[in-house]
Formats: structure tokens, sequence, C-alpha cells
């Protein structure tokens, strides 16, 4: 019986709802009879989200006018800027063409193209594969790996190729015009695969860039570098962040430049580093261990975890004394 | 010269994402005249075209509007296959049309078989064929004897395979991309590659291209339009397939050649670029040089199916077998290959059947797994240069003063690049560093200044003189 009530819940709610009304409703709960000894809410059901509170950046004017947009609608206009501004331009991955299974790509086969915006065949080392060899032609490559998870089958073609390409030929070729997508890191549910934070795995290949954003408008500047730099670069998007992060994000172009960290908070006692969704879980830290501890935290984010700023990093660690770098 | 896979058929306009319900047909290579795209196909015959149901896939809305399942039809209805229905069980067995033939227009004795088949090329252009041949062989013997001798640290021959190399590269333009494995020098050498580039990038001395990074025969000409070998097999397969997007988005009527081995073949990147390579309807030529052997292990335990042309039509291309060893039919293959590549935007299999004479490299013994007498009869019974060559003296185009006096020059000047490349110095240290990112970071430079200043510390200790400064 539990275990036919659990299939019904949804949310944080765990209210027994059974969905639509009349005849159709009634069919169902009839399906759904609990025994008298169950309570409609059942309290060790219920699903509680990780908690955290995504904290946006205040309005900016800086980079021309502004409109409100959650993650992946801010990730959509970096790759309209682009496809509009580099004929060269080309996105691909599983399902982009319809708009994707996060929605980042919604709109832009059809305002640019199908030769432009197009499904590949589910096959990571493929979608890697060609797209390096889409960047060495001279085509702005955008490959999406459907979930970070899934990069692994692609392992072989980022370290041995993508991040060798310009080394080992002397910079006669190189895959510079490669930027690899990926949503990344927990939603609460995704359990092993589809929760994945792997920068890790990556993070010691030199020759290739690693950049994760905290929210919207971090992420639209940090794309848009991406995509300009010359190196091949991997792009993790906080999957947690793509409805719940909203905030005023330029329509225009804009760049924040890779390889620097930003101290969001000074402080005196202990320095936290983080990077993505655990930004805001430490912002709120900083906050409790000052009010309860009366310890200064200062806060930075790494934004770009390959090659890392070591200069802000030991600058901020040696004033203060203390690093905290959470997993 | 037939290819395999279905030609007739064509959907008569861009390929429909999915098998529209109700089609007649299997979706197939056929030939693609698009609207979107401009150039068509001219010089050869197009087999005719049936009319089809076909679906303009202008965008992913028009593609769900279909036409509404009729189950009152006996025609089967799956999204995913169009074909007719069975009534009885019967698997289908592999190599039932017993093998793809091997298409060959000499004999082994260099005679032409079906003359409406020989090309027909100038006598200097064969001339040059067989030159560029001989001399690929007298370098692959100077630079092996050399690795033996301890001068460079490891080489690769390519003997037996150097019809596999110029028949091919012969019938490409020279802006079309190469992608290569490792057995493919021949290729470059036609498209004029210096031999004193060979041997700076076997010597990894300060001439060489590639900076001295790599080891020998990892070969690379921006220039040439070569891209550089890596050692990793099969990765150049997706690449390529990209890289021919690419190419078919600037309509420069460019194609791109990709080569690997059988044994390369098994790779997933190889599935992973052939199914790419139709889906996305890529201008490119798969050449797969089926030389029996992936090191040690020989085709019967690389693969249990009809060798690699017999996967094409599984992926919907269009292949062909061919006698790698003979070097017009590589040619004439290759030749058309390339022009319905571009011409029709689709990819196109070519497995080539030879043999490995050498070892698969200095680090290898192969009389531990292959006889001396299996080796002398590919050797001394079916050689693409004395293939050739009969077919050159069949026509007086070559005689045996010739033949004396070309080798005694091809080897001096194989041995004058060896020895200007054995003094040449090595490449400046600091390109150690360099290249890593498009800019220099500065972990790497602080890591490049330790290492002078230790060079400096303790210089007796290291050949510094050898460095260019």
């Amino acid at each position: 019986m539990a275990a036919a009530a659990r299939v019904f819940i949804r949310g944080a709610h765990a209210t027994l709802s059974v969905p639509g009304a009349g005849k159709q409703s009634s069919a169902r709960s009839a399906l759904l009879k609990l025994s008298p000894g169950c309570s409609s809410r059942l309290k060790t059901q219920q699903r509680h989200a990780a908690h955290f509170t995504f904290q946006p950046e205040p309005v900016t004017t800086q980079y021309g006018p502004t409109q409100k947009m959650n993650l992946f609608q801010s990730i959509t206009s970096a790759l309209d800027n682009t496809l509009a501004s580099d004929p060269t331009a080309v996105i691909f991955g599983e399902d982009v063409a319809f708009g994707g299974v996060f929605r980042c790509t919604v709109g832009l086969r059809d305002k640019y193209g199908k030769d432009r915006v197009f499904n590949t065949p589910l096959c990571e080392q493929g979608i890697v594969g060609f797209g390096i060899g889409a960047a060495v032609a001279g085509a702005t490559a955008i490959a999406e790996i459907q979930f970070a998870d899934y990069i692994f089958p692609a392992f072989d073609q980022i370290v041995n190729e993508a991040a060798k390409y310009r080394y080992r030929s002397g910079n006669l070729f190189d895959c510079g015009n490669l930027t690899i997508r990926a949503p990344w890191g927990c939603v609460g549910h995704g359990s092993l695969y589809h929760s994945q934070s792997p920068e890790a795995f990556f993070a010691h290949c030199p020759g290739i860039k690693i950049v994760i954003p905290r929210g919207p408008l971090e992420a639209k500047g940090l794309l848009l570098s991406c995509i300009a730099d010359n190196n091949p670069c991997l792009f993790f998007e906080p999957k947690i962040l793509y409805r719940a992060a909203v905030e005023q994000v330029p329509v225009d172009s804009y760049t924040i430049p890779l390889s620097q960290a930003e101290v969001l908070q000074e402080g005196s006692d202990v320095t936290l580093v983080a990077w993505g969704t655990q930004i805001h879980v430490l912002k709120e830290v900083a906050n409790m261990a000052q009010e309860k501890l009366g310890v200064s935290c200062e806060v930075i984010d790494l934004r770009t975890i390959l090659p890392w700023d070591t200069e802000t990093i030991c600058k901020m660690c040696r004033m203060v004394g203390y690093k905290l770098r959470p997993g | 010269m037939k290819m395999v896979g279905s030609e007739a058929e064509s959907t008569g306009s861009a390929r429909p994402a999915r098998c529209a319900p109700g089609a007649e047909d299997t979706i197939s290579p056929g030939l693609i005249t698009s609207s979107d795209r401009k150039k068509k196909s001219t010089a050869s015959q197009l087999p005719q075209r049936r009319q089809l149901q076909h679906w303009h896939h202008v965008s992913s809305q028009a593609a769900h509007q279909q036409q509404p399942f009729d189950s009152s039809l006996e025609k089967p209805q799956f999204p995913g296959a169009s074909a007719e229905f069975v009534d009885h069980l019967e698997f289908i067995q592999p190599n039932v049309i017993s093998g793809i033939p091997v298409y060959r227009v000499m004999d082994r004795q260099g005679n032409i078989i079906n003359a409406s088949e020989d090309p027909q090329l100038s006598k200097e252009t064969v001339l040059n064929f067989y030159q560029k041949m001989t001399l690929l062989n007298t370098m692959d013997r100077i630079l092996y004897e050399s690795q033996r001798q301890g001068r460079i640290s490891f080489y690769m021959t390519n003997y037996g395979e150097e019809g596999t190399h110029i028949g091919s590269a012969a019938a490409l333009e020279s802006n079309d991309l190469v992608f290569g494995q490792y057995r493919e020098a021949g290729v470059l050498m036609y498209r004029g590659f210096p031999l004193d580039l060979f041997m700076a990038q076997c010597y990894a001395n300060a001439d060489d291209l590639g900076k001295g990074r790599q080891m020998p025969v990892h070969y690379g000409s921006k220039d040439l339009n070569f891209v550089t070998i890596s050692s990793p097999l099969a990765t150049q397969i997706p690449q390529a397939v990209g890289a021919a997007y690419a190419l078919k988005r600037e309509n420069m009527n460019r194609a791109v050649i990709c080569y690997f081995g059988e044994g390369a073949a098994s790779e997933g990147d190889a599935h992973a670029g052939f199914n790419f390579s139709a889906t996305l309807e890529c201008p490119l030529i798969f050449f797969c040089r089926n030389n029996g052997y992936a090191i040690s292990t020989p085709t019967n335990e690389q693969y249990r199916g009809d060798g690699i042309a017999a996967r094409g039509p599984g992926y919907g291309m269009l292949s062909i077998r061919v006698d790698g060893n003979d070097v017009f039919a590589v040619y004439n293959a290759t030749k058309e290959a390339r022009r319905r590549a571009v011409a029709e935007n689709q990819p196109f299999l070519i497995e080539a059947m030879t043999y490995r004479i050498g070892h698969h490299s200095t680090s290898d013994d192969s009389s531990a797994y292959r006889s001396v007498d299996e080796v002398n009869y590919w050797d001394k019974q079916d050689h693409p240069i004395s293939r050739l060559r009969h077919y050159m003296t069949a026509r007086d185009w070559w005689s045996e003063d010739d033949e004396r006096s070309w080798r005694k020059q091809s080897r001096k000047t194989v041995m004058e690049a060896f020895e200007r490349a054995e003094r040449r110095l090595k490449p400046n240290p600091e390109l150690l560093f360099t290249d890593v990112y498009e800019e220099m970071t500065p972990s790497l430079d602080k890591q490049r200044e330790s290492m002078f200043r230790h060079i400096q510390q303790y210089k007796e200790h290291y050949p510094v003189d050898l460095y260019e400064k």
C-alpha cells in the first residue's frame, strides 16, 4: 500500500492528490485504495529537496539593457548571440533540435536553420569527436552532452585529442573553436547518473579549460568567453539552477574573463572557495558563521576550474590564514 | 565499378528525420538532390528516382505533421524501419552475398583486365606514381635501419601498402583534408612533403613542424592539408566527419578523406564516425587499409563479418572493396567516391585489401606470429610497386636502366636528407611549454622558468649544446 501511495506523491507537498476530475478521476481513485491505517499525508514519503537559496546578482547596466532570464534562458541568449554574429557557429548534440531536454536551445533551429542546430545520433564519443573535427576545420563548434554524467565515453576524445591538438601538432592545427556544454550537479532526485560533477576528472588535463557559473548573469558571460576562447572549453551548467535561478541578464553579448576568480565577500578568518550551486550554500554558511560563531568568512567563486586563478586564491588565503574548499 | 548499397531509391529531397509512416521504401543512402544544395552531379548518370512520399525537413514542427496512421494497411507502420512483413521465421545469414567482391583493374602481373577501366593516365603521371611509391620504400628502408642503429627512437614502415597511399592521394584535390592513422606517409609524400621534413619529424630536430613533440611518423602539414597524426587509434574518424560537415557548410567543393586500418575499425569511434557521417550527410571518404593484421592480431580475430566494406550498408553508406595493391583500382574508386561525395553530400566507404609486408613497427618482430613464406608471397608475387612497373615496362615507359638510375638517385637524395637531419640541432627546450594553450598560462610560465634555472645551475649534466638556444 505504501508503495502504491508513493507513486502519486509529487514534490515537497506530499498531498495525495489524484489528477483530473469526473469519471476518469473516480476510476483512478478506485485503483488507489488506501487501507484505513494509511493517512493521506504520509510524512515518511515527503520528499525534501536539498535546501539552498539562490542568491541573485544585483542588476547591472554595464553591459546594456537587461531582461529577466533564468539560467537556461541565459544560455539560450548566449547561443542566440553567437549564432547571429558568427556564421560558422553550429550547435549539435542529442535532442538539441527541438529545444533540448533542458530547453537551452529552444527556438534556435527555427531561427538559424537545420544545418546549424541539429541532432546527432546518441553517441558522446561521436559528438565530441565530431565537434573537434568541425573546430579543426574552422567552424565554431558548440557540442552539448545531455548530462555531465555521460561525458565519460568522450573522455578519450577530450583528454587525448582535444586537449593535445595544438601542442602535438606544433600549433599547425588546433580545436580552439570547440566548446562542450553539459548540465551538471545534483538536483536531489538525480541519483547516480543525473547528478554528477565530473570536473575533477578533467581538472589536471592541460590544454582544456573548465568553467562553471553560479547563475544566469555569470553563465552567459562565461559561456560567451568560452566560445570566444581559442582553446577547447568544458562548460558545466548547474542544472538545479536552470529554472530556479532568475536574474536580470543583458540581452546583448558580453564576456566575463576566464581564469579569474571572484571574491564575493571579504572576510578575515576563513576563506571559502567554491563554484556553481555551492556558492549559494556558502554565502549562507558565511552568514551563519558570522551570526552564530562570530567568524568572518571570505567567499570566493573560482568560476574557472582549469586554468585556475592561483594568484587570487593564494593571495586571499595568505591574508586570511585558513582555506576551505567544499567538495 | 559498382558501389554496394541501395542506390536506386532516393527520397528526392532532404532526407526526413524519421521514416514517414507508409513510406514505400527503406531509408537508403541513394542520391540526394536536396533543394538547399547548390551543386548537382552532372557527369554521372543518376539512377532513376522513384516517386515517393517525401518530407521537406524544414523545421522540427513540420516533421511532426505526419500523415495519420492507418492500421488497415498491411505495410508496417513503424517509424524505425519500413519493409514488408514476413510470416516465416528466418535469420538473415551474414555473408549471404558471399562476400563483397574485390574491384581491380590490373591482374597480379600488371596487365589491364578490362580496358574500359584503365584510367589511361599520362606517362608522366604514372611515372610519378611509381617514383613516389619507390621513394617511399627507399625512405622506409633507410629510416627503419636508422632506428635499428639507435639514431631515431622508433619507426613504422609502409611496405606493401604504397599503392593505397599513392592511388588515393592522386585521386584527391590538393585542398582536400586528410585525416590519417599512421601508415599513410605516401599520401604526404605524393602531396610534396619534402624528405627533409619527414626526417626532421623522425629525428625531432629543430626543423620539425611539430616542434619535436611526438614520436616518429606522427607527421602533419597545414600547407598540404594533412592533419597531424596522433597515436590513439580511430580517434580521427569522428573528427573527419566533423571537418567534412564544416567544409560542406563552407561550400568550397572540398572533401575529407579519413584513413584507418581494419583493426582501428573495431573501435567505438569508428562506429560513431560512420553513423554520424551518414545521418549528417557529410562529403567524405572513409578509406580502410585492410592489411591483414593489427600488430599480431589477424583479421579472423578482429571481426567475424565480411570485413569493413560490409558494414557500410548497415549505416546507409555506399561502399566498395578494392584491390589495394592495384594503384589504378584505388585511384578509380577514390576518384569516383570523391566526385560523388562532394556532389551529393554523402559519405563513401572504400575498403582497400592489401598486406602489411613489414612488421607493425620497430618494436615488433612479426616472425612471432606469421610465417616467412606468407610474407614472401606478398613481397614477390603481389606487390603494388612491381605490378605498376610491369604496366610501365609493357608500354616501354620504363627500362632497366631507368630503374637502376632512379634507385641510385632516390637512395642518394634520401641519404643526403638523412645526414642533414641527423646533424641538425634539437628544438629549443622552451618549446616544451608553448602551445599547451594558445596563450602561455602563469603556471606553465613558472614551470618553464624553473626548468631553465635548473638547467643553468646544472648545465654540465644536460646536453645543452645539442639544442637550439
